[in-house]
């Protein structure tokens, strides 16, 4: 299979850490990959090595078959990448910050102009085109980056967390145009801290913690993996919890969690749910609490890993993967698929 | 639904044609320039400040400097000028900075361009600002009653020389520039620096006042030499010396700093 995204044995050290432990993830052509892991997984190091920001210390990435430090020049020429921090120009205008790249990629004057209009119709920016971009709510900027990216019609696109810090609304506006810009035949790396993102954008998923591949299948693999749901109860009486898991625990299996005055449990079989409440009412435990959620990121890395998705900063480059890479336990319990 | 072509469009091998990269150079530029229009803080920068220090220099020490605002002018308005210029230099490392840690770096790196024409297009846009302040003091110190006895070739020769200085320590401003952390830190090393040199000179004072260790260094000062051979080709007179040892001192500058700055900036864009 020929891939426009790969990824082979990659590795980038900053001096201790190892924010990337030997990757190999690959891209349809025409497709959208998802990265999924949580703040340090490695995510934007991988991206900022596809685009050509940063050079492996082992292990090759190749970009519609041009390798990143070889062919790096060609590699640019047909990537656009929108980072994790909305890279526009504060002081220059929606209109000035397209005219920028286009100029910069060789179009004509007028060229670069119609093509900033175009790309400001479509992103919805068309009615602040004239306005500074530091007027802009984090939405439009993310739009703008992300039409600043577009300039120069790239095949293969790279989106680092392209909807971190946006709020419902923006991040809806946002999955809409990148569902189109894939619909006309883009292939995309998408890296995301959000499971429902992956899911809705993507049409594989690679998981990655601490700079390994701990997972990688469609998105209904993994949440079957996984389990969709979470059940949740929290008994009336706290002295009821030993009483309540070991209940829970006998129908969901091994992965039912105390938390605080909470017992959790992954859901795979509709049937749990009614079979939990029976087992309650059977043995005449009060409930104050039942509720059935859609499983969290968390529990998606807990069920993978075995140990939670710590959230901490993410640094933009050294630091990143700040955990200890030996985990020879976390190893064993990883299922790849 | 367009097919997607996987092949690198011709001449994309990573090597950016010198007239190409001198396109994108001017490019660069234009951004930096454009900007001004929706940042009115910079027309404070490089217009309010420079005129602010004219006015302040020439009436509240003149008289006492010179017996009258328009003596002291006579001999202060190019040291003033070499002042203002040094401290523009500020900006180019501050600008730089923000486009390091915003971002805008990445995505420019990630363009099929030459990788000197983010800085060198700054560079040059900042030169372009430094030439439109000191042109703005040398008319305002006309209005205020300073001549240009030197003629119009030493008005020309002295503006040269200043830019070219400008220009030298401008690498020194790219490399605060790449090293410091945010914007705030490049302000205050840079002015904690520029202060005390640009004032233990012959920028606005005749030296001889000073105790001797601080005259000693004044006269080795770059600040002094600049000073006093911009004010020497301004209003003619023996230029020679200070000409030659403005010129080393940019070339030393240039020399030290300008691989150390490449150098920080590779590393970090």
């Amino acid at each position: 299979m020929t891939y426009a995204i790969e990824a082979e044995g990659l590795v980038k050290r900053f001096k201790e850490t190892e924010a990337l432990a030997g990757v190999d993830l690959g891209a349809r052509q025409g497709s959208v990959l998802g990265l999924l892991g949580p703040n340090g997984a490695g995510k934007t190091t991988a991206v900022r090595i596809f685009a050509t920001l940063l050079e492996p210390d082992a292990g090759h990435a190749r970009v519609a078959g041009y390798d990143v430090v070889r062919d790096a020049g060609a590699v640019r020429s047909m990537v656009g990448l929108t980072g994790q921090y909305a890279a526009v120009d504060e002081n220059l205008t929606g209109t000035e910050n397209l005219l920028l790249i286009g100029r910069l990629l060789g179009l004509g004057r007028r060229e670069a102009k119609a093509r900033a209009g175009e790309l400001l119709e479509r992103f919805q920016l068309a009615y602040a085109a004239g306005r500074a971009a530091k007027t802009y709510s984090g939405g439009m900027r993310r739009r703008l980056d992300l039409a600043a990216s577009l300039v120069g019609r790239p095949s293969i696109l790279f989106l680092d967390e392209p909807t971190t810090g946006l709020d419902p609304h923006s991040r809806g506006e946002l999955w809409d145009l990148l569902r189109a810009l894939v619909a006309d035949g883009a292939t995309a790396l998408l890296t995301t801290q959000y499971l429902n993102e992956a899911d809705v954008l993507a049409d594989d998923i690679v998981v990655i913690d601490r700079g390994r591949v701990i997972a990688e299948g469609t998105p209904d693999q993994l949440k079957s993996q996984v389990g969709g749901q979470v059940l949740e109860v929290r008994p009336l009486r706290a002295e009821d919890l030993g009483r309540v898991h070991a209940l829970v625990a006998r129908a969901a299996g091994s992965r039912t969690e105390i938390e605080g005055e909470t017992v959790t449990a992954p859901v795979k079989d509709p049937e749990l749910m009614p079979a939990v409440v029976r087992a309650l009412d059977r043995e005449g435990i009060a409930v104050g609490e039942l509720a059935l959620r859609r499983s969290s990121l968390d529990e998606v890395f807990l069920a993978l890993t075995g140990h939670r998705a710590e959230p901490a900063a993410e640094p933009e480059e050294p630091g990143e993967g700040s955990a200890a890479p030996d985990d020879a336990e976390r190893e064993k319990a990883v299922s790849r698929s | 639904m367009t097919a997607t072509t996987l092949t690198a469009p011709a001449g994309a091998s990573g090597r950016v044609r010198p007239l190409a990269g001198l396109r994108q150079t001017f490019t660069m530029a234009w951004r930096s320039l454009v900007a001004v229009k929706h940042n009115p803080l910079e027309l404070v920068d490089y217009s309010i400040t420079p005129i602010m220090f004219v006015f302040l220099f020439t009436y509240v020490l003149g008289g006492q400097m010179a017996g009258s605002p328009e003596a002291y002018l006579k001999y202060a308005l190019p040291g003033i000028i070499v002042q203002n210029t040094l401290f523009m230099t500020i900006y180019t490392a501050m600008a730089l900075n923000t486009d390091l840690t915003k971002g805008v770096f990445d995505r420019l790196r990630s363009l099929p361009i030459a990788r000197s024409a983010p800085l060198i297009g700054r560079i040059t846009a900042d030169l372009a600002k430094h030439l439109w302040a000191l042109l703005l003091m040398i008319g305002l110190g006309l209005l205020l009653g300073f001549r240009i006895t030197g003629g119009f070739g030493g008005f020309l020769l002295g503006t040269l020389l200043v830019m070219v200085f400008a220009a030298a320590v401008s690498w020194t401003a790219v490399l605060i520039g790449m090293l410091a952390g945010d914007a705030e830190k490049v302000q205050a090393f840079g002015f904690t620096l520029i202060f005390p040199i640009t004032f233990t000179s012959s920028a606005f004072v005749q030296v001889d006042t000073m105790p001797g260790w601080l005259q000693a260094w004044s006269d080795v000062n770059p600040v002094s030499h600049l000073s006093d051979a911009f004010r020497g080709l301004l209003l003619g007179g023996p230029v020679a010396e200070p000409v030659t040892w403005s010129l080393v001192w940019a070339a030393g500058i240039a020399l030290v700093f300008y691989p150390l700055a490449m150098r920080a900036y590779r590393a970090k864009t």
